[in-house]
């Protein structure tokens, strides 16, 4: 289409999907290529598609993951987890079950393709924008009638510009450069809009690392965040075995910008998103020395290989602090696996850690590494709000793989460059 | 379709952890139960105090954070049925108005209450008054989908009566 060129990569993708060119600010009901729910999401779901008649359009398009509490803490959530199950096999849809890892991750690596509009009852399904997708957040009754109809309508959002230019320096990353991000355009900076990731530092940067960019569009209130689908995005799709999946994606070249702003990549240091906000960003040099209980590796943000792998690069030959926990979650069963194959996690058990399955783990606040009272936990996930991590008298910091992995040895918020 | 009701007032990015914590959300799935629960790491006893027919007031970007929408509906369990917000999360809003609780977008209106002050929200004129101070303020009202999801009392109902979703 001619208007091409003045499309946002958001209208390029709602406007093949209703095949016509949308404006921002409309409203238009469009085809799901996937609809996905976990175990905190699915059961009000499945309470409300009950109430539409219960039939699934496309079961083949409907994904349920249980992450959030997997494997099962309580009597409630395990019966909570056998309806789900039930569910699943009486309609035959798409199924994880526990051990096969966070939503997002198994989105990313099994399901979702550039160009794709994926709607899920998690904030968080705006991860699928670094593979060049709209992937946006609802609640579970958006999401039953997306079940029951296969379509959902939106908001065609206006986009900010975010052009990235330069490389990440060694032991400085994704987590920090979206945290920089974070920093300059608040909690509210883009609510209700699609923040556009382009510029010359985007090619630099892996699958892995804009997963953690676009995971955290939503606390910035994006609706989306979306990646360019390039060279780097093709090579991800035929590791996973969908290389024929990909197409090239990238806005328009007089694409129309809200607002535009620039991140020079090489300039970015270690930073962190102190308690009880997202938005409330430092660098690490500031809380420099804070005393830490815990340290999480993992989440939707930064479990994966790579994530993993950085971790292992600080804790080779080193020891975990006497008196502090590191735990680290691989985002997936494949992450797991390929940490175990690789040396990774034998390298990060040496050193102290405890490796729990893959899932959500601690973020949620349910299981598996709540927080005691006053307890400080620097964590690699996306959110540090009061009580997250199960314990409202508890502090959560922010941090990249590394800087988690460098306050695990020296039991304080540590640059990790200081460290290795 | 008008309100009237005292206010609770609160602050800005009220989040959705803040609303019902997810140490409770995946065990209770009794709304009513679950509501015992709201607000409690913002304030204890804040749904002891919250009564049928009460007005909540807040800041930006009220209910960021999670996709959940057990946060509206504890709220609607507390027996409030509008939040009237400087500005409002995306999923929160929208979750909001699918479960039939009216979330009103309303510029300045942080400034225009204190708590345990009177407010009458029409949402067909977009007024907001605060009727202990005698200020109004006007909003832009729903569009079109959002105003017939609402009527016909949240999206189930709204689709099961055969409305489209454009």
């Amino acid at each position: 289409m001619d208007e091409a060129s003045t499309l946002t990569m958001a209208q390029k993708i709602i406007s093949e999907r209703v095949g016509r060119a949308v404006e921002p600010g409309e409203i238009v009901a469009v085809k799901l290529d996937y609809v996905m729910a976990h175990d905190g999401t699915a059961p009000l779901a499945i309470k409300a598609l009950a109430e539409l008649g219960g039939k699934l359009a496309h079961p083949d398009r409907v994904v349920l993951v249980i992450d959030h509490t997997s494997p099962s803490p309580s009597m409630k959530i395990s019966n909570i987890h056998s309806s789900m199950r039930r569910f699943a096999r009486e309609q035959n849809c798409v199924f994880y079950d526990v051990g096969s890892g966070i939503c997002h991750q198994v989105m990313v690596e099994n399901h979702v393709l550039p160009w794709m509009i994926v709607a899920g009852a998690d904030s968080h399904t705006c991860t699928y924008g670094a593979l060049g997708a709209f992937g946006t957040g609802f609640g579970s009754t958006d999401i039953a009638v997306a079940m029951a109809t296969g379509s959902i309508w939106l908001k065609v959002p206006e986009s900010i510009k975010v052009v990235l230019e330069g490389r990440l320096r060694d032991l400085v990353t994704a987590k920090d450069a979206i945290l920089t991000l974070l920093r300059a355009i608040s909690s509210r900076g883009a609510i209700y809009k699609a923040l556009e990731f382009t510029g010359s530092g985007v090619h630099t940067l892996s699958i892995s690392s804009r997963l953690t960019i676009a995971n955290m569009a939503v606390e910035a209130g994006a609706k989306a965040g979306i990646f360019p689908a390039d060279e780097v995005t093709r090579m991800f799709l035929e590791e996973h075995g969908r290389g024929s999946g990909f197409r090239e994606l990238s806005p328009g070249e007089r694409a129309e910008y809200l607002d535009e702003l620039e991140l020079d990549l090489s300039s970015v240091e270690p930073m962190v998103a102190k308690p009880p906000n997202v938005d409330n960003v430092c660098s690490v040099s500031e809380v420099e020395g804070v005393e830490v209980d815990q340290v999480f590796i993992g989440s939707c943000t930064n479990g994966r290989l790579e994530d993993l792998r950085l971790a292992a690069r600080i804790l080779k030959g080193r020891r975990v602090k006497s008196g502090v926990r590191l735990i680290v979650g691989p985002a997936s069963r494949n992450v797991y696996l390929k940490a175990a194959e690789t040396g990774v996690l034998s390298v990060l058990v040496s050193a102290g850690a405890t490796i729990i399955p893959p899932g959500c783990g601690p973020c949620p606040g349910r299981h598996l590494g709540i927080l005691g009272d006053g307890e400080v936990c620097v964590s690699t996930q996306n959110r540090n709000f009061t009580g997250r991590m199960g314990n409202p008298k508890a502090s959560i910091y922010l941090v990249s793989p590394a800087t988690a992995a460098a306050a695990a040895v020296t039991g304080k918020i540590t640059d990790p460059r200081e460290v290795v | 379709m008008r309100f009237r009701g005292r206010v609770w007032k609160l602050g800005d990015d009220i989040n959705t952890d803040l609303i019902i914590s997810g140490r409770y959300k995946y065990d209770i799935t009794d709304i009513k139960e679950l509501a015992k629960h709201a607000f409690e790491d913002l304030d204890p006893l804040l749904h002891e105090k919250i009564r049928p027919g009460d007005i909540i007031v807040a800041g930006v970007n009220f209910g960021c954070g999670s996709s959940r929408e057990h946060a509206p509906l504890v709220i609607k369990a507390l027996g409030v049925r509008v939040v009237v917000a400087e500005s409002f999360a995306r999923i929160f809003y929208r979750n909001a108005i699918n479960i039939g609780l009216a979330a009103v977008e309303c510029p300045g209106v942080s400034q225009a209450f204190e708590d345990g002050d009177v407010a009458e929200v029409d949402l067909m004129r977009g007024v907001v008054r605060n009727a202990t101070r005698n200020i109004e303020l006007k909003f832009a009202p729903w569009p079109p989908l959002l105003r017939r999801i609402y009527m016909a009392g949240g999206l189930v109902n709204y689709i099961k009566s055969g409305g489209k979703l454009e």
